[in-house]
Formats: structure tokens, sequence, C-alpha cells
């Protein structure tokens, strides 16, 4: 997590909220966030990334801990002097006024003169492709330009910072995709800081700078989405972004970076993510499309199988085998050869590089990553 | 295709029958039965046939010829021997006082003797048969079709000649009546949105268990006897009652100095708006439950102090809640009618206590309709002007 070179815009230090007294929905959180970045809060519902949102615009207010914002503390800042752009999940627009009438609220309340005031909408609308919707009502407007009018009046005052809270939701996949575009060339355009929220990984992925992995209101890990799909620091990581085939065993050696992990099916070779010693337990994570099928003797480690099940999706299969204890060990392979290359209930060999299998060291009793079966 | 699916329809609109029937008895007909009332009076002129027909020829001004004197007394003797006399001469009497004992007395006088000179006779009984106004009254009183009870229900009359006059400063009762009435009805509007809005507001947001015990705080009164909480008022309010009690015992007031807060307009409002509020609040409530409470967060995001989001944001999106429930409590206050009864006393009394008088007491049965057919133009008028101005498909009942 090195923040060199850019500046920073927003800090979380040790926050924590609980609404109850007894449920910590948000945990000691230490988060940066660097000014024009696109940062994404991504986590399971649940998992305290809107409370953040929300403490991060002033509608909640953190029991312990404190948010900065260009250093400055905004603790006893209410949500209007934060100058900080919000999209809603359900857009929030106001139903009884014109698209016109919502984009002017934020500069009226501002005093904005309204000569000025009808440039900034025109331009706002621009950004996001509205030109003329004026005068239509919310309710006129289908979801994905009632989206586009919420991002417009979230910019409109011009906002250095934009929170979004899961702003996609309510769209099907097509526009879902299509917004996506467009939200992450507003941001880039305008150069603005965007906190992002939501639980659709693939959106998290396609978006943003950094991601913030979220998990029973704790930050799993902070890292951009290459970082985060091929080095995974923490099991939930590695499950929560894309698919991985977890594998539990103990480490029985260490040597030059590689460890060696014992599973019922023998021993598997893999990059450890942090220093591990013999004896300690942990996870392994290897990715579906890195496992090939393969003669002996090509890949560093290598199993053999009976395949249990094939799923054809289309581009590529998925094979599932019973593996090291995994009774869902998944392999992908590319629609190459053709469907009826390889049968249900064949016996292949399997194997994988060590490059593109990670493990996972446990923390120890209580720590972060131990949930894997067997324990 | 069509034809099963139509006469499935029919069967269908055919069980709303029983209904259509019900309402067909129990409101259209006496609307109409009403309607007719105010407008129709045969009493006088089934009773009194041939003297009507003989003062047609009449000019209104000189003194009746024999003939007709006489065709009025063989007519009053006939009414008077088959017990109908009181109730023709009362209805005569309406238009011109005096003229019931006139009519009884001459009546009485004449007994069953045959004087040479009917005419005589009858202004010895009673010297106003020489006059043209008792002969006046007497025809008007026969019309079978006349406007009369709506020109008494605006405090208006027909002078000697015909023309439309208004009544005398002292005899103008029904519109200061109906506008203290419309007064007291915007008065008690006005106070149950001032007291509900707040109240639907804490409902509308706060937590489902506070909100279910608030919402039974407000429909348990509204479920108890009306005239339970109207005679609590009594006990509370009365001279001697608890709030003039407590008065006193903090020394606020003097025991002589007790503060009359019940038989008057005073108690009409009280009680009035406190049987009335749930018909705000329930409206309003449905209204701002519906309305996100993202909406204000949005608005504070965009830079609103509370009051600008509350102004801009929150109070035009109830506005259909607050039309719904201003409109539901000014009609009801407009024809409410057993709290003023109850607790009004003579100042607090209100136009349906009026033609409750007369439907009760006086047994002016066509004044009664007329007040109450004006009530009802009234309330339709003001639902057709609202409806300009707010848009009744913007109102919102829940």
């Amino acid at each position: 997590m090195a923040d060199t070179g850019t500046e920073t815009h927003i800090e979380f230090r040790g926050v924590s909220k609980t609404y109850d007294g007894r449920t910590m929905v948000v945990q000691n959180l230490d988060l940066r966030v660097r000014r024009g970045e696109f940062f994404t809060l991504l986590g399971p519902s649940g998992s305290g990334k809107t409370t953040c949102l929300m403490m991060l615009a002033g509608f909640e207010v953190p029991t312990a801990g404190e948010i900065s914002i260009n250093g400055r503390s905004v603790q006893n800042l209410p949500p209007r002097k934060r100058g900080i752009g919000v999209v809603f999940q359900n857009y929030a627009l106001f139903p009884h006024m014109t698209v016109g009438r919502n984009l002017a609220f934020p500069l009226e309340v501002r005093g904005v003169p309204a000569e000025q005031g009808a440039g900034r909408i025109r331009q706002a609308l621009e950004i996001v492709r509205l030109e003329g919707l004026e005068d239509r009502r919310p309710d006129e407007l289908s979801g994905g330009q009632q989206q586009r009018v919420a991002i417009a009046r979230a910019l409109v005052f011009q906002p250095t910072l934009v929170l979004m809270d899961e702003p996609l939701g309510a769209l099907d996949r097509r526009l879902r995709e299509e917004m996506q575009f467009e939200i992450r060339r507003i941001q880039q355009d305008l150069g603005v800081t965007v906190v992002y929220v939501t639980h659709d990984q693939q959106e998290a992925m396609a978006m943003s700078s950094r991601v913030a992995v979220f998990h029973r209101g704790q930050v799993q890990q902070v890292a951009g989405p290459e970082i985060l799909y091929e080095e995974p620091e923490r099991e939930f990581v590695a499950s929560f972004i894309g698919d991985n085939n977890i594998l539990r065993g103990r480490i029985s050696a260490v040597s030059r970076g590689v460890c060696e992990v014992e599973t019922p099916d023998g021993i598997v070779r893999a990059f450890p993510v942090r220093e591990c010693r013999p004896g300690q337990s942990a996870s392994l994570a290897i990715r579906p499309e890195r496992v090939g099928l393969a003669k002996p003797g090509v890949f560093s480690n290598e199993f053999e199988a009976r395949i249990d099940d094939i799923l054809f999706i289309g581009d590529h299969l998925r094979l599932r085998l019973n593996l090291c204890g995994n009774p869902n060990f998944i392999v992908k392979i590319p629609n190459i050869v053709g469907h009826g290359a390889v049968l249900e209930g064949d016996r292949v060999s399997v194997g994988w590089a060590v490059t593109d299998c990670r493990a996972l060291p446990d923390d120890g009793p209580g720590g972060g990553s131990g949930e894997g079966p067997g324990e | 295709m069509a034809r099963p699916l139509r006469s499935a329809r029919l069967r269908a609109a055919a069980l709303t029958l029983p209904l259509v029937f019900f309402v067909g008895v129990t409101f259209i007909a006496p609307l109409g039965s009403i309607l007719v009332r105010s407008i129709h009076e045969p009493q006088v002129a089934d009773a009194l046939p041939q003297t009507l027909a003989s003062l047609e020829a009449w000019d209104g001004t000189s003194v009746p010829s024999e003939d007709m004197f006489r065709t009025l007394a063989t007519e009053f003797r006939l009414l008077d021997e088959q017990r109908k006399l009181g109730s023709v001469a009362t209805r005569v009497n309406r238009l011109e006082s005096g003229m019931r004992s006139t009519m009884l007395d001459t009546a009485r006088a004449l007994g069953d003797a045959d004087p040479d000179s009917w005419r005589d006779a009858m202004i010895a009984a009673d010297p106003v048969w020489g006059e043209a106004k008792a002969w006046l009254a007497v025809r008007r009183a026969g019309e079978r079709f006349t406007l009369r009870h709506y020109l008494n229900a605006i405090d208006l009359d027909r002078d000697a000649s015909g023309n439309i006059v208004a009544q005398p400063p002292d005899r103008r009762i029904y519109l200061p009546l109906l506008f203290r009435t419309l007064g007291v009805s915007l008065v008690i509007s006005v106070i149950c949105l001032i007291l509900g809005y707040p109240v639907a507001y804490l409902i509308a947001n706060a937590s489902p268990a506070r909100s279910n015990l608030l919402l039974l705080l407000v429909l348990v009164p509204f479920w108890t006897s009306l005239l339970v909480r109207t005679t609590s008022w009594i006990v509370l309010l009365q001279n001697q009652g608890v709030v003039n009690d407590l008065l006193v015992a903090i020394g606020v007031i003097g025991d002589e100095g007790r503060i009359a807060l019940v038989y008057n307009m005073v108690g009409t409002l009280v009680a009035m708006t406190q049987i009335l509020l749930p018909f705000m609040i329930l409206p309003l409530y449905a209204v701002m439950r519906s309305i996100s409470p993202v909406h204000l967060r949005a608005a504070s995001s965009l830079g609103a102090t509370f009051r600008q989001g509350f102004v801009h944001v929150y109070w035009p999106q109830t506005l259909p809640g607050v039309a719904a429930g201003s409109l539901l409590v000014f009609i009801l206050s407009i024809g409410y009618y057993i709290t003023p009864a109850l607790v009004g006393g003579r100042t607090g009394q209100l136009i349906s206590n009026m033609i409750a008088y007369h439907m009760q007491e006086s047994l002016n049965w066509g004044l009664a309709a007329a007040l109450g057919v004006i009530l009802l133009l009234g309330v339709m008028l003001l639902y057709l002007v609202y409806n300009r101005l707010v848009g009744i498909e913007r109102m919102r009942l829940s």
C-alpha cells in the first residue's frame, strides 16, 4: 500500500462505527484515497462499505477515529459544508422538480447567479450527454437517463470529490456496462476523485484505479485491480475476486521463496504471499484458467484426478474434479479442441505452475483469513 | 372468444347490484327527496284549492270580495273539522308572522255561524283580514313550487310587490351562520395541519416499532366513540372541570375567574380539532411514508440547510397529503353536528345544528332542505376550486 508520489485527498484514521454498541459495522479502518483517483469500496452486503461512504459524506458519525479531507478533519463539518457530490443508490432525484430544477437546486442554495447557473447546468448535461432534457420530470426518463441526471446533479456545483453508492445497481446488465464506461470517462475528463461503492467485483475491476476489499467491517486488501486479481493477500480476497480454487494444507518446507504445502493428495509447491515457516497451516489459491490438462512432466504441480462433471459454457469448458481435498476443484479449459475432447469419468492429468499458485499462510489463532474448511 | 368474456364481465358486474340498490335506497332517494322538498310545498295548495283559485284573479292590493271571504271561511271550517288547520296556519305564519293565531282565532270565532257578511264577520274576528298582507301571505303559501326557502336560507325575502329584498339586519341569521361555519372549518383545518404535520412526520420517520406505537396513539382515540370523546371534553373543560381546577390550583387564575371553555365556540373548536385530527394525520402519514428519507440527505449533500431542504424538497412532496387531509377535515367540519350540539352552547353552533333545529323543532323541512342543499353545493364548489388549484389526481388519501 505505497502512497508515494500523489497527494492524499481523503484519509480514514482508526475509524470505527457501531450502531447498537455491540456489533462493529466498521472496525478500526485506515484508508487513504489519492487525489484524482477512482477508488472503489468493494464487498458483500453488510461488510461496512456503505457505512464508510455515509461517514465520508457526513450522514453518519464515526464512533471512533477521524476522517479528514484535504488534510483537514471533517468531524464537525455538516454534509452541506463538505462540498461533496453524492450519487445515491436510487438516484434520489426530486420527483416534483424537472431535470433543470434538480440541477439548479445545488446552485441556488449556494447563491450562484441564475445566468451563470444556466451555463453550468448546460455544461453538466453535456458531460452526461443529456442535452435538451431540462424540462422533463424524472419519472419521464428511463433508468439510465435518471442515472445520468443524478450524476450531473452531483457534478453541477463542481465538487472535487464525488461519492457513488451502488449507482448502477438498478440498471440492467447492458446499460450497466455502458454506464461503467461513461462514469469512468467522466471521472477522467474532469479529474475528480471518485469514491465508489459496489458489491459487484467485475464492476470494481473494470472501473477502479484502486479497490479496497471489505469483509466484516475490515479492509482485507487495498490494491489496483490487477494486483488484487493476481496477488490476493487473503483468502477472502482470493475467493471474492474472480474464481479461485482454494486448497487447505500445512506448510512442510520453505526454501528460496517457494513453500511446499501438504494436501491430502500430496505436496503442492506455491509462492507464499508473506513470510511463513514450516508447520503453519495455509490456504492455496489457484485460478481455474491457470490449470491445464497435460501429459506428466510439464508442470511443477501435477496430479491425476477423475472428471466428475463437465459444463459447456461456450468459449470454455468447466471441469469439476475432486482434488487435494477440494471436491469442487474447477478447471477452465478454452474451447479450442471442441466439445467431446474430454468426457465425464475420464481420468486426466492436471497441473499448474508454481507462479500461478499462491500460498496464504494463516495469521495464527483468530487471524482474518482463517475461513477455509477443515479448521 | 369475446362472448364468454363479455358474459363473465356482466355476471361480475351483477354482483354490484346489491350495492347499487343499497345506495339508491339509502342515499340517492333521500337526497332526491330533500331536493324536492326544498322547492315543492303542496300542503297549503291542497288544503285551500278554491280560495287560491279565486285569489288568482285578485289584484293583490284591494280588499278581496265577499265571495273570496266566503270561500276562505268555508275551507277554514272544513280544515278545522279535519284538524288540519293548525299545520296550514303554521305554514302561512312563516310568511307573515301572526297569521297562525289569526287563522285559528278566526276559525274559532266563526264557529258554525252563517253570517250575512263573511267579510264583516272575519274582519271582526281579526282586523288583519281587511289588509292585503294577510291575503298575500295565503296566496304565497299556496304556491306549490317555490324558491322562498332558498331565499330565506340566504337571508332574503319577497316584499308585498314580489321584489327580492334583504331581511332586516336583526333577522339575518343563516348567512352569518354559514360564514361562521366556513370560518370555523377553516380554523380547524389549519390547526389540525399545524398539529398533525409534525406528528405525521415523526410517525413516518420513526423506527418500525416506535412508528406502530405512535400510530396506535393516533388510532385509539379515532376508534373511541365520538360521544364518549365529546362528553370527555365536557368533563375536562367545564367550569368545575379538570382544566379549570388545575389552573386554579397552580394559581394562574382565581377561583372566581374560571374561564368558560365549554358551551361556547372554544369548546366547539377544541373538541372538533381533537376529533378530526386523525383525518389530517393519516393521509399526511401515508404520503410522507412514500417519500424517501434519502431526499433530505440528498438536499443536504447538495449544500442545502435543513430549512432549505424542507421548504424546497420535502414540503412540496407532501402537498398531496396536505391537500387531502385539509379537504377531508374541512368538509367533515362543515357538516359536523353532534359535537357542536353537545359542547357548542349558544355561540358554538354551526349550520348543521340549524338544519337539525328546522328538522326537529320548527318542522320547517323545506327550509332545512334548502339549507342542506346550499351546504352541499358549497362543498361541491369548494371541491371544484380545490381541484383546479391542487388537482384531485395528486391527492392521496392513503
